[in-house]
């Protein structure tokens, strides 16, 4: 994989409708949790926070609308879509303005996640969509097939709210994943691990655990035994199937327990495990909370999780209702949750190829995580993806600048802390720390520091367009 | 270490390139200005930790472009004698029984491997045990090897071996067997013995933080492109721009106790100071006459590595990460090919140092988190234990480290068993080439031998 830089001039962007806010059940609803609820003040900045985890953050005006909702009525605005999810605004194109072709052109496949995450009504659909794609890491490096991967992410999506022990059996039998992981080359008569090992390890139990053995591994191998696909030149990978034949029906001990297990009985095995709950709601709760949960409250949600019957919503729904989300430490964006959210909240389109490599850059290509453990959430940003993260901030911004004589005719008296305003209620005004406002507003000084004649109204629009930038690029912008 | 020219002269064309480059394309302000020479340089400073000297040259433009040389010179003078160690990780696990292949000696390595062996007759010599032979694919590490420059690790691991990637790349990046390790062994060495501002201390030659690097305390570096480290700022120029960009890393400072808003103003701060840190370097470089590197991202970081540390860059510790060694399947497919671009790469790396007299300062450590099982499953091979490990350099004794075990016998799970630590190897890295203490580094490091690693 090649990273380019890809700086074309740039077009005026045009403005798209924001979708509008995430609907749900009524204002008024109460929803049960057996944890503890945030019980402090839900106002704008609250739910320009909940915007972000649980989904893109706000389009223009969705925090205030969230906020007026009351916690409960938010989370499950988000929680409980009603009905297919509609797409506002203009279709993703190329830079000529050609529709995408996401099964058949390099990139597009991203362009089209992308797209989805920008338009969708129903945010948190996409972004369990990105959970699972995370969880479930499968790369087209090696899958290789486009289409496969997007029929993958359709799964994802349709069971992004739903039942786990059905996502992990789908997934099993999902062409993708029986390409990525090895499944069609284990054989009764040579089996290959691959699967049956991250099976246990990624997807359902977790290293290091005691929870499974070597021996494990290669006995839930052979339970696993029996899928295949035909090949040609002109469908490729096609015909995915279980075929009997080719599946180990001999005895096979797993977890201890003796018998001639099918693969979905090996499946389920892992999800019936006794330290599957405790990996699965950790593993959910990291991806909206930095800090862990306390060990009451990790145990309260195995129950919940066992007791509906494997479900996500519930524990998902105790999970954004914590006062850990609300009034805990900051947590980094994912780049293409951030790249999303700049597009919401600039009101731009996906118009065009370069945002895969501005995405690349940052440090996240969709349907090529970097391995099977997906993407290393702890380590999101180092001086490679910082700088990846400022030049996708260029990229949003550009068509967006002050220039001519917006620049040239500035206005002469704008003081720094005026400057700092224009720039915050431009930007929609994102929460920002007070250090960051007096650094930024330190800058707008200085940017005029020595300036007279013509440069007292350029060099003030330039400032202008500096603090629109550093605070889309800024720390405080990077966390939510 | 000798001392010649070439060095400097080579840091002067590469800073009067690096200032023609930035130069270009600046917006004329003011009509009729000469073209300030270092414009496009100009940033907050540079630091020098030899003298403790902080040079600042902001606004370079005054200070003009000999002020800046010798920011650079001071910094490099210290550079120029320090000794690098470079971690070279195969990731995925590399199948060490193709790298070095066993001989018909080992009658079970042609009947564990009945499609994927190399055929009998093929293969290149490998001196200290003939019933090994280096793979064809790897004739540049086998060139070095003959000229006394490879140390040659034949089952590298550690007792009851963990078959997970992640589990155990996480050990051997720890250094230490312990799922809860946090910081990277480098890392750890940094926070011993590095500085409080010089990411480049500790540099990823890629896309991600190698996890190797992971420090609690100072500040690390990953670039992908060391010479394209620029800042593209729409709507954004001249003075107001130059601010701006230190602006940018200004915002890094503040210290905080919230876990999120940390990590990214530690990020941030870490890119402003190796934006200037690299200011330098923006113009391109030039690799010597007569050295060819192949194709691809691998060679090219190892090019820009040679090329930075001759522009007096001050690099300590460095790592690079190349992946597709996971060779579940088609493995006669893909191990050869990526086999040669690593063998390539690193002859023309040791040719270019070579040729910039920089090879008595670096050592490079080439490891994998396993390698793989004997038995083969059909058209590739399975997660397994001891695998195979180098240590390259003018410097490197050259001299095998534990000896090969033999496929008569397996540990339980029929893996190859390791004959020697990965833990002494770090040990011996940390205290034979570094000349630091491994004890504060690597937990219980009493308690591993120590190889012979350095000439």
């Amino acid at each position: 994989m090649k990273k380019k830089k890809h700086r074309r001039p740039a077009r005026p962007a045009p403005v798209q409708p924001a979708p509008p806010p995430p609907q749900g059940p009524p204002s008024g609803v109460k929803l049960d949790s057996p944890i503890a609820i945030y019980s402090g003040g839900f106002g704008v900045r609250e739910a320009e926070r909940l915007l972000w985890r649980a989904g893109f953050g706000p389009s223009p005006g969705h925090a205030q609308v969230l906020a007026s909702m009351g916690l409960h009525a938010a989370v499950a605005a988000l929680t409980r879509p009603s009905g297919p999810p509609t797409l506002t605004g203009a279709d993703p194109t190329d830079e000529d303005g050609n529709p995408i072709a996401p099964a058949d052109f390099w990139g597009h496949d991203h362009l089209w996640f992308l797209d989805r995450m920008v338009r969708t009504d129903q945010p948190l659909v996409e972004r369990m969509t990105l959970v699972w794609h995370d969880w479930f890491a499968t790369s087209n490096d090696s899958v290789g097939q486009q289409q496969l991967m997007l029929d993958q992410n359709e799964l994802f999506r349709r069971h992004a709210l739903g039942s786990f022990d059905q996502l992990v059996h789908d997934v099993t039998q999902d062409p993708a994943m029986i390409v990525w992981l090895n499944l069609d080359q284990n054989s009764r008569w040579s089996p290959n691990e691959n699967y049956a090992r991250e099976l246990m390890e990624l997807f359902t139990l977790g290293a290091d655990r005691g929870a499974y053995t070597e021996q494990d591994v290669r006995q839930l191998a052979r339970a696993l035994t029996g899928f295949e696909f035909d090949w040609s030149d002109e469908l490729g990978m096609h015909n995915f199937r279980y075929v009997e034949a080719s599946h180990d029906p001999d005895d096979k001990t797993v977890f201890g327990q003796t018998g001639a297990w099918t693969w979905e009985q090996g499946v389920a095995m892992c999800v019936r495990h006794p330290m599957h709950p405790s990996f699965f709601v950790q593993k959910l709760w990291s991806y909206f909370i930095p800090t862990p949960p306390t060990q009451a409250d990790r145990q309260a949600l195995e129950a919940l999780y066992v007791s509906s019957g494997y479900q996500v919503r519930p524990v998902l729904e105790a999970i954004l209702l914590h006062p850990d989300l609300h009034a805990g430490s900051r947590m980094v964006k994912p780049p293409v949750v951030l790249l999303a959210g700049l597009l919401r909240a600039l009101q731009r389109s996906v118009d065009g190829e370069y945002w895969i490599w501005y995405s690349e850059n940052a440090g996240q290509r969709l349907f090529y995580p970097p391995d099977v453990s997906g993407w290393d959430d702890s380590r999101w940003l180092d001086t490679s993806t910082v700088r990846g993260r400022f030049e996708l901030v260029s990229r949003a911004l550009s068509g967006r600048v002050l220039d001519g004589d917006a620049v040239d005719g500035y206005d002469t008296t704008e003081t720094p802390e005026q400057g700092v305003a224009a720039a915050r209620a431009w930007a929609g005004d994102p929460a920002l720390t007070s250090e960051t406002v007096a650094l930024l507003t330190s800058f707008a000084a200085a940017a005029l520091a020595g300036a007279g004649g013509w440069q007292l109204s350029t060099y003030r629009g330039l400032r202008q367009n500096a603090l629109r930038h550093l605070i889309l690029a800024s720390p405080d912008y990077q966390t939510s | 270490m000798p001392s010649c020219g070439c060095n400097d002269y080579s840091r002067t064309q590469l800073l009067r390139r690096a200032a023609a480059e930035a130069g270009r394309g600046l917006p004329a302000i003011e009509p009729g200005m000469p073209m300030p020479a270092g414009t496009g340089l100009t940033r907050r400073s540079f630091v020098s930790r030899a003298t403790g000297l902080a040079l600042s040259v902001y606004g370079a433009a005054s200070l003009g472009p000999k002020a800046f040389e010798e920011g650079i010179a001071a910094a490099a003078a210290q550079a120029s004698s320090e000794r690098v160690l470079v971690s070279i990780f195969l990731s995925g696990g590399a199948d060490s029984l193709t790298m070095l292949a066993p001989t018909s000696a080992h009658p079970q390595y042609a009947a564990a491997r009945p499609t994927l062996a190399l055929p009998g007759g093929q293969g290149i010599p490998f001196a200290e045990d003939s019933s090994l032979r280096w793979h064809p694919s790897l004739a540049g590490l086998a060139e070095l090897y003959g000229e006394g420059k490879v140390s040659v690790m034949p089952a590298i691991g550690y007792d009851d071996a963990n078959q997970s990637h992640f589990t155990s790349r996480h050990y051997w990046e720890v250094g230490e067997v312990n799922p809860f390790g946090r910081w990277g062994w480098l890392g750890r060495y940094l926070d011993e013995h590095g500085v409080a501002d010089n990411p480049l201390q500790g540099l990823a030659l890629g896309w991600d933080l190698q996890p190797v690097l992971a420090a609690r305390d100072v500040p690390v570096a990953t670039v992908a492109e060391p010479d394209n480290y620029g800042f593209w700022t729409p709507g954004v120029w001249g003075t107001v721009q130059d601010k701006m960009l230190d602006a940018f890393g200004d915002l890094g400072d503040p210290p905080t106790s919230d876990v999120g808003l940390s990590q990214a103003r530690s990020a941030v701060a870490a890119t402003g100071r190796l934006r200037d840190q690299l200011a330098p370097f923006q113009g391109g470089y030039t690799t010597p006459a007569g050295v060819t590197y192949p194709a691809g991202d691998f060679a090219t970081r190892l090019s820009a590595l040679a090329a930075m540390l001759d522009g007096g860059l001050p690099l300590k510790v460095v790592a690079i990460e190349s992946g597709g060694y996971d060779t579940h399947s088609n493995q006669a497919g893909s191990l050869p090919a990526d086999l040669l671009e690593i063998g390539d790469s690193l002859r023309a790396f040791q040719r270019d140092l070579e040729a910039r007299l920089l090879q008595d300062r670096v050592l490079v450590h080439v490891w994998s988190e396993f390698g793989r099982r004997p038995e083969e499953n059909g058209s590739g091979t399975d997660h397994g234990a001891a695998g195979a490990g180098f240590v390259i350099g003018s410097q490197a004794r050259g001299e095998m480290v534990g000896e090969f075990p033999g496929l008569a016998t397996l540990d339980e799970d029929d893996n190859l068993r390791n004959s020697s630590d990965f833990r002494g190897v770090y040990c011996a890295l940390l205290e034979q080439w570094l000349g630091v203490d491994a004890g504060p580094i690597i937990p219980n490091a009493s308690s591993f031998a120590r190889p012979a690693l350095v000439a």
